[in-house]
């Protein structure tokens, strides 16, 4: 990404006069930053191709010493999960905007695949990924890597294909008018126009992560249970040994973890993305970070752009395809006939597909397997629809509130944010503590931890709405000294309805997710059960069996993309129909 | 100027069909046939959708013509040619890259190395003023600063012809004046790197002030209607009686009656096919109004009324055509004249306005009283806009289909002839009161 950033020498003409080579004191911070993230890649990436012999001598303790390196684990496979999910992005979804043909099926595809259950996966890529790799510790690795990709790619890969399929049609033409190689129009054009929603929806989509990063670690199929060195393998330790100061420990720890990942990650691309907004104004407000400061004013850094600008020239002069000028004038695509064989042959692929879940499935179950996950979906169901019910009644008059009072905001918004990331999951052993203490009932007491993280979304979403709500509006308003009904009706509830969609939709979407977990809690030998589809999932999938997991996933996948066609859907295209602002 | 001269682009034959949603073909560029010669500016004037845009890209290699062929230089067009580059009407600058790098995009594609790309860039910089923006963001420019941009950007690669997409509309008056002299300027000291100019315009004036040659398209199917020499001397000045009696008469042109043509009034289609374009009834009050009034006392000419009323013809001519096709105004040879009508209109009351509007409407709107036909004979007196707009889209496009309905649908609502509700898309007679 940073190739776009290719040498610009009159930009600080002055600066560049001046200076000496000596670094200053940004460039010693920005260096030791560096250095420090190196040094723990390095630390971490040896451990983890270690044989998994060391599973079983060297199991996960917990001896506060460890805790650092487990969160560093922890993090490493967060990134690593993020490097496969931005490479994931680039392909497929460059495929689905360039050929129309894979169009046809990634964009649908993608669109299925964000409302699968992510955990309800693990079962099976735990097990294809010990296959794998047997006898390594790398297996158990990528599969929770895997777990935290599928959580993330989705969206990332469907914001990226948008991106490409709106690139204006002037800037296109002026691509196209100067016969841009392809390589020059993908970092000239595509990719800064894509770079705003990609790195919006990267961001989200690490802040989700987080969640299933520490479900993965700890995770059993069947007969095999696996530990890998993490947070989470700590804190399911901590549970089994019933020790809440372990517990509390885990989740300072992730505070921490999750405080640096937003300081020094988060806020400086997202400060540094603003350049890329289309908009042709200068910004009231813009995006801040210290760290993105720190790293423009170093005198180091402003010889690294270039460098990184004259690598990226060398690759364009490369006597490549995909460097050479494109001279062909674009002529529209003929014969329907090839559309509709390729369409064929896929519904053919689709149907034997599906031969082969009915055949797998069959051999186990029944109609009233079907039925029993059907009732526990819609139990799950109402679970859900009440809580961000619930959430909304709390959060939407606090998220306006504090959305209209910009001074409030600002400092609240990064720890409605900070919250969004912290995975939830860490807390749950405290939720249940109380439970087992009170003697609560699991099948209500339960359900508040499913948007304990997921909540959050509703919140800052509603304060962005509100912080964005014209002052014309407020004080027409004000002057004509609307009912406080009647303004929440008439003004700012359709002001924020957008925005609150967007934050309603993502907590839902991560309530279904956080259910299989969230729905099955245990303390030492005590365990809590919630019927639900996501206990049914849970116990499926500790039971290792795989016709009841697939069930439960495939049951859990319609009932989710259900309640986007019928309600989110519609309700955002209203919103963005009648309740735009701009 | 030597009419022997080698052509530098040849346009032969050039027709342009857009397919429509009926399976049936929609004409938008009929048998275009134009030269352009070295050391001439020739303007291409014609109405919005009259595809003068579409020719142009055609011209630059970014749209394959549907019959007939392109050369520029004795060659065949079959893609973006080096001959030629383009200035567009929205700048279409890059907003993440600097001045700097926006006009050295065109050269970074040819693969010229960087000191010599960064030699002519800010050679070209120099050239059109811009110097000291270098570093600049778009986003930090003006209007006027950006239009530079992209003149910049297509001189730096030494194009043969320039290429103009209506350059100057999206600035306000003052910066575009300013920069047509500055850009004449260049021309006429050859300080610019390029034989010849081709400009689209919808602006009479620019056409007269800057070109050696005007070629005024019609509209529906846009062709060449004809080719106008100019001779005046440069500098050109707006108040010169030959410059204004120029303007006059190509806006004459522009109104004149196409003689035997089968369309009711200027709007392309028959009956309740007819395009309508997207022009408020309180706009139409205005010009009645305007026109009514001294100094004009319901008699004016076109270009005289464009001036102070700042419009140009895009903007008077739907306005003006509307007023006819309700029988309110008279247009002719560059004249409009108001009807009784339209005389009684200005004297009477919003209400008896309404009223008034509403008969004529109903009268002389196809597509209105075939819509309030619908609405009477139906028990319930609602229809489905989708009813009307599948009708609609058997005859036009489906973007002019839109704009159609929702002119009618204004109209309506101004007249109290029916009502719409956008939420459900169904035409009714209800009238809230």
């Amino acid at each position: 990404m940073a190739m776009i950033r290719k040498g610009r020498p009159v930009a600080e003409p002055l600066g560049l006069g001046g200076e000496g080579l000596l670094p200053n004191l940004y460039d010693l911070a920005i260096f030791v930053l560096v250095a420090g993230v190196f040094v723990l890649i390095a630390h971490g990436a040896h451990e983890m191709t270690a044989s998994d012999v060391r599973l079983a001598s060297e199991p996960v303790t917990l001896d506060p010493a460890n805790l650092p390196e487990y969160a560093l684990r922890t993090t490493l496979r967060m990134f690593a999960a993020i490097i496969a999910s931005l490479l994931f992005t680039f392909v497929v979804a460059t495929l689905a905007a360039k050929n129309r043909k894979a169009e046809l099926v990634i964009v649908p595809a993608l669109d299925i695949l964000q409302s699968v259950p992510v955990l309800g996966f693990l079962t099976f890529t735990v097990v294809f990924f010990l296959r794998l790799f047997p006898g390594s510790e790398f297996g158990a690795e990528c599969a929770a890597i895997f777990a935290i990709f599928t959580s993330q790619a989705w969206n990332m890969a469907f914001s990226f294909y948008q991106s490409l399929r709106t690139v204006p049609r002037d800037l296109d033409e002026v691509s196209r008018h100067f016969q841009l190689s392809h390589w020059l129009r993908f970092w000239r054009l595509e990719a800064p126009f894509a770079a705003p929603g990609l790195i919006w929806n990267t961001m989200m989509s690490m802040s989700g992560g987080w969640f299933f990063v520490v479900a993965s670690e700890a995770i059993t199929v069947g007969d095999t249970t696996i530990k890998l060195p993490g947070i989470g393998s700590w804190l399911a330790v901590a549970i089994d040994a019933k020790d809440i100061h372990a517990v509390i420990l885990a989740v300072l720890v992730m505070a921490a973890v999750i405080l640096a990942y937003d300081q020094l990650l988060f806020r400086p691309i997202v400060a540094w993305a603003d350049k890329f907004r289309f908009e042709q104004t200068a910004a009231a407000q813009r995006p801040r970070s210290w760290v993105y400061d720190l790293w423009r004013r170093g005198k180091v850094v402003r010889r690294v752009s270039p460098a990184i600008g004259w690598a990226a020239a060398l690759v364009s002069k490369l006597p490549l395809g995909f460097t050479r000028p494109v001279k062909t004038l674009h002529k529209p695509v003929a014969g329907s006939w090839l559309d509709r064989l390729w369409l064929l042959a896929v519904l053919a692929v689709v149907a034997y597909a599906l031969w082969h879940v009915v055949l797998f499935t069959r051999a186990s179950l029944s109609a009233r397997d079907l039925l029993t996950a059907i009732g526990l979906g819609l139990l799950t169901l109402l679970r859900v629809a009440v809580l961000i019910a619930l959430a909304s009644v709390i959060w939407v008059p606090i998220g306006v509130w504090i959305g209209l009072r910009p001074g409030i905001a600002t400092r609240v918004q990064p720890v409605a944010q900070f919250l969004a990331a912290f995975p939830a999951n860490v807390l749950f052993p405290m939720a249940v503590v109380v439970i087992v203490r009170e003697h609560l009932d699991p099948d209500i007491w339960l359900s508040p931890l499913m948007v304990l993280g997921t909540q959050w979304y509703i919140l800052f979403n509603v304060i962005a709405g509100a912080s964005a709500f014209p002052t014309d509006l407020r004080e027409v308003s004000t002057l004509f000294r609307l009912r406080s009904w009647q303004w929440w009706r008439e003004v700012i509830l359709p002001g924020i309805l957008p925005y609150y969609v967007t934050g309603a939709l993502t907590a839902s979407g991560g309530s279904w997710n956080a259910s299989i977990v969230a729905e099955v809690a245990s303390w030492g030998d005590t365990k809590l059960r919630a019927a639900g589809l996501g206990s049914y999932i849970a116990d499926a999938s500790a039971a290792g069996d795989y016709p009841r997991v697939v069930l439960g996933i495939v049951v859990m996948s319609v009932m989710v993309v259900t309640c986007n066609r019928l309600i989110w859907r519609p309700l955002y295209r209203l919103a963005e129909r009648r309740f735009r602002l701009d | 100027m030597n009419a022997a001269a080698p052509a530098l682009v040849e346009v032969d034959h050039v027709r342009q069909l857009y397919p429509k949603g009926s399976g049936e073909h929609l004409l938008v560029l009929d048998d275009v046939t134009l030269k352009l010669r070295n050391n001439e500016i020739v303007s291409l004037l014609g109405r919005s959708g009259c595809g003068k845009s579409s020719l142009l890209r055609i011209i630059a290699g970014l749209m394959p013509a549907s019959e007939g062929k392109v050369a520029i230089g004795g060659r065949d067009v079959a893609g973006p040619a080096q001959e030629v580059a383009m200035v567009f009407q929205t700048f279409a600058l890059f907003p993440w890259l600097t001045v700097l790098e926006n006009v050295e995009i065109g050269l970074e594609a040819l693969r010229i190395d960087s000191a010599e790309r960064h030699k002519r860039a800010l050679a070209a910089i120099d050239l059109i003023g811009l110097d000291g923006y270098e570093s600049a963001y778009p986003k930090e420019l003006s209007g006027g600063m950006r239009q530079r941009v992209g003149l910049a950007r297509a001189l730096v690669v030494h194009p043969k012809v320039l290429l103009m997409d209506e350059p100057f509309s999206a600035l306000d008056v003052l910066t575009a004046e300013t920069l047509r002299t500055d850009l004449l300027d260049l021309w006429c000291e050859g300080r610019m790197p390029i034989s010849s100019i081709l400009l689209v315009t919808h602006n009479i004036e620019e056409a007269v002030l800057m070109s050696d040659r005007i070629l005024v398209f019609s509209s529906n199917p846009g062709r060449v209607v004809a080719e106008i020499p100019v001779t005046l001397p440069a500098p050109r000045n707006r108040l010169d009686p030959a410059f204004r009696q120029m303007v006059d008469d190509i806006y004459a042109l522009m109104t004149a009656r196409p003689a035997g043509k089968q369309t009711q009034g200027a709007f392309p289609g028959t009956g309740i096919s007819m395009q309508l374009p997207r022009v408020s009834p309180n706009i139409m009050a205005g010009l009645m109004e305007t026109v009514a009034a001294a100094p004009y006392n319901g008699h004016a000419d076109l270009p005289a009324l464009a001036g102070p009323l700042h419009m140009e013809i895009d903007d008077l001519f739907p306005v003006a055509e509307t007023l006819q096709l309700l029988r309110f105004a008279e247009l002719a040879e560059g004249d409009l004249r108001l009807t009784d009508a339209g005389r009684r209109f200005v004297d009477l009351d919003p209400d008896g306005r309404k009223r008034l509007f509403a008969q004529h409407l109903l009268a002389y709107v196809p597509l209105a009283s075939h819509i309030r036909r619908v609405l009477d004979e139906r028990p319930a007196h609602r229809a489905p806009a989708s009813r009307f707009r599948d009708e609609l889209e058997d005859h036009m496009s489906e973007q002019f289909a839109d704009q159609t309905l929702r002119s009618i649908t204004s109209w309506g609502r101004y007249g109290e002839s029916f009502a719409y509700d956008e939420a459900t898309g169904v035409f009714s007679l209800d009238n809230p009161s």
